[in-house]
């Protein structure tokens, strides 16, 4: 299990490698990818991103060994960034490895539902027109009753 | 105790974070001293459903004991992922 917090971009075809690499028993290796999605209605210049140093880790790991015992992983990776990100950056990223797809892809929906909620990060959109800060969803929240 | 603000709460207040002398025996009480110090205390807890809080770095709930507590954080729901 391994359990990145960093300001700086990470490598996507490096770290999936890297994961996949140790996991030759496994079967399925699942890996998301969030991106800085552009704005509906004005153009997004950045997105800022901030994070309790501290507890973000912990609750990171926490999350990630949530899904390891639940869906019987044999491997978790989680990387999230914080700070200053420009539209089409990559944000974070989780990789699943399990004996058989269905655990790896439900492992990584959990992580996700969970990271979305359960970490501390808060993010705040930059445009031409103003800052704000990105409300929570409430079907987010309710996302996690699925589980 | 270390209190921490984070998001609109930290702008809210004006700060990232401060010490804070208190008796306050659950996370509630403690919301209740904070506002009563100044306005701008009070208007960033005037809805506390609109805020999370974190006891020693653990998600917790406004009733929590505070007996022993190190460090305190408010912030909004949280937007990860």
């Amino acid at each position: 299990m391994r359990v990145v917090v960093q300001e700086e971009p990470f490598d996507l075809a490096a770290e999936t490698a890297r994961f996949a690499e140790g996991e030759g028993g496994s079967g399925a290796i699942v890996t998301f990818t969030g991106v800085v999605r552009d704005l509906d209605d004005a153009p997004l210049e950045a997105m800022e991103i901030e994070h309790y140093p501290g507890m973000t880790e912990k609750a990171l790991r926490k999350i990630a060994e949530q899904a390891v015992a639940r869906f019987n992983l044999q491997d978790v990776l989680v990387i999230h960034r914080y700070g200053r990100l420009i539209p089409g950056a990559q944000i974070m990223m989780v990789a699943t490895a399990a004996r058989h797809r269905r655990s790896a892809f439900d492992a990584a929906d959990f992580l996700m539902d969970y990271l979305k909620s359960r970490a501390p990060f808060w993010k705040r959109e930059i445009t031409a027109k103003g800052e704000s800060w990105v409300a929570a969803k409430d079907e987010d929240e309710a996302a996690l009753e699925r589980w | 105790m270390d209190v921490l603000y984070f998001a609109w709460v930290r702008e809210r207040i004006g700060l990232p974070r401060e010490k804070v002398e208190s008796n306050a025996s659950t996370v509630a009480e403690l919301v209740a001293e904070l506002r009563g110090r100044e306005e701008r205390y009070d208007v960033a807890f005037s809805d506390l459903s609109a805020l999370r809080v974190a006891v020693d770095q653990e998600l917790t709930d406004f009733d929590a004991s505070l007996q022993g507590a190190r460090e305190v954080a408010f912030f909004p729901p949280m937007t990860g992922g």
